[in-house]
């Protein structure tokens, strides 16, 4: 029975200098359901990408190690070929016709079709539908996932189950589906739209075909997978039998590495005045959505905001500033903030050095000094002359160049002259312009969302250092969002961890690691009334 | 139930808008029942074929394709050969149709292969790509024809030489397909052929949308990575629905000239564009969806406008010419409108979208 | 090699054909007969005429509300000024410039109701743009026929109501700005200098506070939005400095020209416009004065060069045509460019 359907030998996998996956060893057999966890950047994308014959894969050189699908190796030059030698991927994002039947998304570019004269002329194409043999097709698949279901549904007027189910009839409808990948499937079903679909799978896995189950909830796992592989870090830290290990022990291995150099200085918070207070906060940020969380903040601290990718956490500081349609009610310094109105929190001290460096923290082909000068000069009017009674405001070009040149100097900003294009600056500098540009606003609450990722050693320290620095120095108060726990655990005097939009529990940055992949998974934690 | 009916009113409010306005200028306008319903069947029998080649590229989400112009350029440049060889009749026609049918397909693979260079700008491409065409044209047709491009019959040349001139009799195929067959329904005259081959058209569009490529096409048209993710060949596939469309178009203005029985070298395809398209939108088409009922509908709605207003203006304010430059204006403001109220509306789709799914995320997302 | 290279690139082959062609032009010019100087001077001559039209499309490309095919509607602002000032009897500069005061107030309103349209169809401006500057023409055709003007240069003789189409100002304020300068009918410095008055200006709006957001509205808008910029009020704002800058810049035109032209003439007048500052190297959402400058210069170079050039080699008039081919060609290369972060219409 335990035929080898799919064999992972020392495969590795570099994007330049920065090695995502190394020497990863996995066997698929027929009809096995793998769970694959991992934290953010553990590698699971990369994998699936792999495996998946994603065209970014080559671009970058390929990989190493070797691939062994029914025993052949593969040479998948894109999605097509995996597809065709029988490999189906369910994505996170629905990609459904919106205004289609399930049917006609079911057998999309595979439809069938009614023979016909005209085709000697005009080609394949040309070709009438068969509806009636399409859906019966389309029936068949979805009775084959125990789900009920009118096929004749259009996607738009569907519950969001039942687009899943139908992604899911699409993969298996095709003739040899072998093995299916489901990138976190459950993670907008609820907890009894989830059972089917795992009673779905198991009953998929019967018939023969093997699945990939990547997800974070681990008593999911735990239910139906019959083999568990844990990565981190690009390593295969553990490939187990499921029966054989427990969601403790999971976490575990997810998580569990040694201390960094990093110390943690524990700071001594007297003052537990509240500063911003966060009720029943929802976001629609897509794919950071927030659903209802309750958070305080005091006054001088540094608060570490983590937890995995998706679940939610980039969306709080989003929704603070206004950038997302925002609900739920906002206090700040004991009064109400009228909540999508960017302007609003600007104007009143509070500033969010965003996640999208290039995207919103940047005018890429404006100037260094005029990028970190832009929000003083709309919000706070500073660098501005104003003649004719107001009617006039010129931007006093000297004062920019002279700010830019004060943060150039303090977080040796590496450039040409403040008067460069931000495009051209690296990584870790155009972090710097962004910081720059915070610190010019000098504000009460400063949110800084990913603010070492993508950028080198030195450049991550001296961004920490400056925060702390502005932190003990100006009494600034920070949060941190991230998803390097480590860096949380070196800076904040605490830390929420935000698991499917809530806050699943706030610890201090000494607990132990496990503790907080614990909360990451979503076993233990309180809802975050801290 | 009273939710429907307002949703009805909404989708629909230009041709309602349009049809009220209709109904009060009729009795002011002093104009007969009678007359407009000739009117009106001898310009939906001419009219009809080149406002229904609309609707294929608004399917596959090309917008409206303005770029119906080159095809109708393309039905001009045979009509131009067959006078200058004196062909009459229905060989005439069936000439024309066989030699325009390369250029359109020519102009049709030019203008789809522009049109995916543009994507998202779809619909003001095309109207600038028909502004470019003509020059073309007009280097052609006033300049080579009689030329580079021999031609004998003397009477269409230009008395320099050389180029066509501004008017052409099509007296050899005027109405040939019109007076074919023709049916008396009461006191109306009914070019039959004519209706037959709109008839045959509607069938093949609707045919059309049950083909493979139909599908294929209605799947870009809804979301184009999608459907490239599913392995369908986009660029193809649009290119192929401007190309459909502008053969059509040809073979649509043919039908049209030969109704009129004059062509206007210069100026016929020039209009033709601005006035379909605003006769499919009165009919309460959008930029993303077309039926054969808007198409045939939105003729109906825009020419008796078009027949009407400039008598109203007549009698209400007492110079037809305000009645003129009325029409004109309601044509283009109502390409506006339509155009306007589309946008907002898709914009109010999305929000709701997004607030059902956040709702639902919010309710049902509690463990 | 290199170097040479990345000029090229950052010119753009059409752009440099289309200068080499312009080039070709002059030193073919006295081959065939025409005077050099006359011909140069005849350049200058309409690109005064014209540059000031080119200019209103700044504001709203620096916004993002795409390059501005509704021009017709602040071209009937400035019509209504300029009539307006020959009823008054204006004469000279006092006539220019009071057409110009009379057309702001009207270009102000109807940029703002303009505006509102733009602001609710993000993404799809350039379509719509189109058809309310076409409507808006047709609108306007109404008005001059039943506006209430009296002044006898202006309306039908034989006692017909209305404005005539073509209304003469010779007699009142042609010529208005360059008669104080040497050579008027050579060179003209007083269109020039007016250019590049506004043209001071407008560099100056944009080292203001509203200038610096109006560009980033169009570069970034989510950076804008971050940084609490009203996104539609500075589009308001771009697209009414447009349609005034427009009226201003139909009024030099006339000046020059001699007569005010009503009815359908507007109609197209978005296109040359918009083919000239796309020659000069603007894009949908990316443009300088320098832009403005060159392309005026180049479009109306090829405008009065090749006619009177290709009718002087191959005797014939292909002017008409030529241009109808050139500045659409022009258009239709820069919308099938990539690039544009928004998606227009």
């Amino acid at each position: 029975m335990s035929e080898l359907l799919l064999k992972i030998e020392n495969l590795s996998k570099s994007f330049g200098e920065n090695q995502v996956l190394k020497d990863i060893n996995i066997s698929i057999n027929k009809g096995e359901i793998i769970g694959l966890v991992g934290e953010n950047g553990a590698g699971k994308s990369t994998l699936m990408k792999t495996i998946f014959g994603m065209p970014v894969i080559r671009e970058t050189g390929g990989y190493g190690g070797s691939i062994k699908f029914e025993g052949k190796e593969i040479d998948f030059k894109s999605p097509f070929d995996a597809l065709e030698a029988g490999i189906g991927m369910v994505h996170q994002e629905f990609s459904l016709i919106p205004g289609f039947e399930a049917t006609e998304n079911i057998v999309l570019n595979r439809e069938s079709t009614k023979n016909s004269f005209l085709e000697i002329l005009f080609g394949e194409r040309i070709k009438k539908l068969d509806s009636l043999e399409m859906e019966a097709r389309a029936g068949i698949a979805v009775g084959h996932l125990g789900v009920k279901m009118d096929p004749k549904t259009i996607i738009k007027e569907m519950p969001v189950a039942h687009k899943q189910f139908t992604e899911i009839a699409r993969e298996i409808e095709r003739e040899n589906t072998k093995l299916l990948v489901l990138d976190e499937p459950t993670a907008v079903l609820t907890e009894s739209e989830a059972e089917i679909l795992l009673q779905t799978m198991k009953r998929l896995a019967n018939e023969g075909i093997s699945i990939v189950f990547i997800t974070h909830r681990l008593n999911e796992i735990m239910k139906i997978s019959d083999k568990v592989v844990v990565l981190r870090d690009g390593i295969l830290i553990k490939e187990v039998e499921t029966k054989k290990t427990s969601a403790h022990e999971i976490t575990e291995w997810m998580i569990g590495r040694s201390f960094s150099e990093s110390e943690i200085i524990k700071k001594v918070t007297e003052n537990k005045e509240i500063l911003l207070k966060l009720d029943k906060l929802w976001v629609d940020m897509p794919g950071e959505t927030v659903k209802k969380l309750d958070l305080k903040i005091y006054k001088g601290e540094i608060l570490g905001i983590g937890g995995m990718a998706g679940q939610g956490k980039l969306g709080i500081a989003n929704g603070i500033m206004g950038l997302y349609t925002t609900g739920g009610k906002l206090t700040f310094k004991g009064k109400n903030l009228e909540l999508n109105k960017p302007k609003l929190p600007l104007e009143n001290g509070v500033f969010l050095v965003s996640e999208d460096r290039k995207g919103v923290g940047l005018l890429l082909d404006g100037t260094i000094e005029d990028n970190i000068a832009y929000p003083a000069i709309q919000i706070k009017n500073e660098f501005v002359k104003r003649y004719m009674g107001g009617l006039i405001e010129w931007v006093d070009k000297k004062d920019v160049e002279k700010n830019a040149l004060k943060y150039i100097k303090k977080l040796e900003i590496r450039c040409i002259s403040s008067k460069q294009t931000a495009g051209e600056l690296s990584g870790g500098n155009q972090q710097k312009v962004c910081m720059a540009k915070a610190f010019t606003m000098r504000p009460e609450l400063l949110m800084v969302s990913e603010p070492t990722r993508g950028i080198d050693v030195g450049a991550k320290k001296l961004v920490l250092e400056t925060l702390r620095e502005y932190n003990e120095k100006y009494g600034t108060t920070i949060i941190i969002t991230s998803s390097e726990l480590e860096e949380l655990r070196g800076i904040s005097d605490r830390i929420a961890i935000i698991t499917e939009g809530k806050v699943a529990g706030i610890l201090p940055p000494e607990a132990d690691i496990i503790k907080f992949g614990e909360l990451m998974v979503g076993i233990g934690g309180t809802d975050g009334k801290n | 139930m009273e939710n429907k009916g307002k949703k009805i009113l909404i989708n629909n409010i230009v041709p309602i808008v349009i049809l009220i306005m209709i109904v009060m200028a009729i009795p002011i306008s002093g104009l007969s029942r009678g007359y407009l319903v000739q009117e009106m069947v001898s310009r939906l029998s001419r009219n009809s074929f080149l406002v229904l080649s609309l609707i294929i590229p608004v399917v596959a989400g090309m917008g409206l394709n303005f770029g119906i112009v080159l095809g109708a350029m393309a039905g001009q440049l045979g009509l131009i050969f067959i006078t200058d060889w004196r062909i009459a009749g229905m060989e005439g026609i069936g000439l024309a149709i066989l030699i325009s049918l390369p250029i359109a397909i020519l102009l049709g693979i030019l203008g789809g292969y522009i049109l995916n260079k543009a994507k998202g700008r779809e619909m003001i491409t095309s109207i600038i790509m028909g502004f470019f065409i003509n020059g073309v044209y007009q280097l052609v047709v006033l300049y080579g024809m009689g030329n580079i491009i021999p031609m004998t019959n003397k009477k269409i040349i230009l008395s320099r030489g050389y180029g066509i001139r501004n008017a052409i009799d099509l007296k050899n195929i005027r109405q040939v397909l019109d007076k074919s067959i023709v049916l008396k329904v009461g006191q109306f005259t009914v070019p039959f052929l004519t209706i037959l081959i709109v008839g045959a058209l509607c069938l093949f569009i609707v045919w059309f949308r049950k083909t493979k490529l139909g599908q294929d096409m209605r799947a870009i048209g809804q979301d184009m990575e999608i459907a490239k993710s599913a392995g369908i060949a986009v660029e193809r596939t649009r290119i192929l629905s401007i190309v459909i469309s502008t053969v059509l178009a040809s073979i649509g203005q043919i039908i049209f000239l030969q109704n009129i029985g004059t062509m206007n070298t210069y100026n016929s395809h020039e209009q033709i564009g601005m006035f379909s398209i605003a006769a499919i939108l009165i009919g309460g088409a959008t930029a993303t969806k077309a039926s054969i009922p808007n198409a045939l509908g939105g003729i109906i709605l825009f020419h008796l406008m078009f027949v009407i207003s400039p008598r109203a203006g007549k009698e209400l304010v007492g110079s037809a010419q305000i009645g003129e430059f009325f029409r004109v204006f309601i044509s283009y403001g109502v390409i506006a409108l339509a155009l306007v109220l589309h946008q907002w509306r898709r914009e109010q789709e999305n929000k709701s979208e997004r607030k059902k799914i956040m709702d639902m995320q919010l309710s049902g997302g509690e463990k | 090699m290199e170097k040479i290279k990345s000029y090229i690139e950052t010119m753009g082959w059409p752009r440099i054909i289309i200068a080499l062609f312009l080039l070709s032009m002059y030193v073919i010019a006295p081959f065939v007969g025409l005077n050099l100087g006359t011909s140069l001077s005849d350049t200058l001559i309409r690109f005064g005429m014209n540059a000031v039209l080119v200019l209103s499309l700044m504001p709203m490309i620096y916004s993002g509300t795409g390059l501005n095919f509704g021009l017709p509607l602040g071209v009937e602002a400035g019509l209504i000024g300029a009539v307006i000032s020959v009823e008054m009897g204006l004469t000279g500069v006092l006539g220019f410039w009071g057409a110009i005061i009379m057309a702001v107030p009207f270009a102000f309103i109807f940029g703002w109701g303009y505006s509102q349209i733009l602001n609710r169809v993000k993404g799809g401006e350039m379509m719509i743009a189109t058809y309310v500057g076409f409507s808006s023409v047709a609108i306007m055709c109404i008005m001059w026929l039943i506006l209430p003007f009296k002044s006898q240069d202006m309306i039908w003789a034989y006692g017909g109501s209305g404005l005539r189409t073509t209304i003469s100002i010779e007699n009142y304020w042609q010529g208005a700005l360059n008669k104080i300068f040497p050579m008027a009918d050579k060179i003209p410095f007083g269109e020039i200098i007016f250019f590049g008055f506004l043209a001071f200006l407008m560099w100056g709006f944009f080292k203001t506070k509203s200038g610096l957001a109006m560009k980033a509205v169009g570069a970034n808008p989510k950076f804008a939005l971050a940084t609490g910029v009203n996104i539609d009020k500075v589009r308001t704002k771009s697209v009414i400095m447009s349609t005034m800058l427009a009226a201003i810049g139909i009024i030099v035109y006339q000046q020059s020209f001699g007569f005010i032209q009503l009815y359908l003439a507007p109609f197209y007048m978005a296109f040359p416009a918009i083919a000239a500052i796309l020659i000069g190297g603007a894009s949908v959402n990316k443009a300088t004065v320098i832009n403005v400058m060159v392309g005026t210069f180049l479009f109306q170079g090829i405008l009065t060069m090749t006619p009177s050039v290709i009718n002087n080699l191959v005797k014939t008039d292909m002017s008409e045509t030529l241009r109808i081919i050139i500045s659409n060609g022009m258009i239709l290369y820069a919308l099938t460019r990539k690039g544009g972060k928004k998606n227009g219409k």
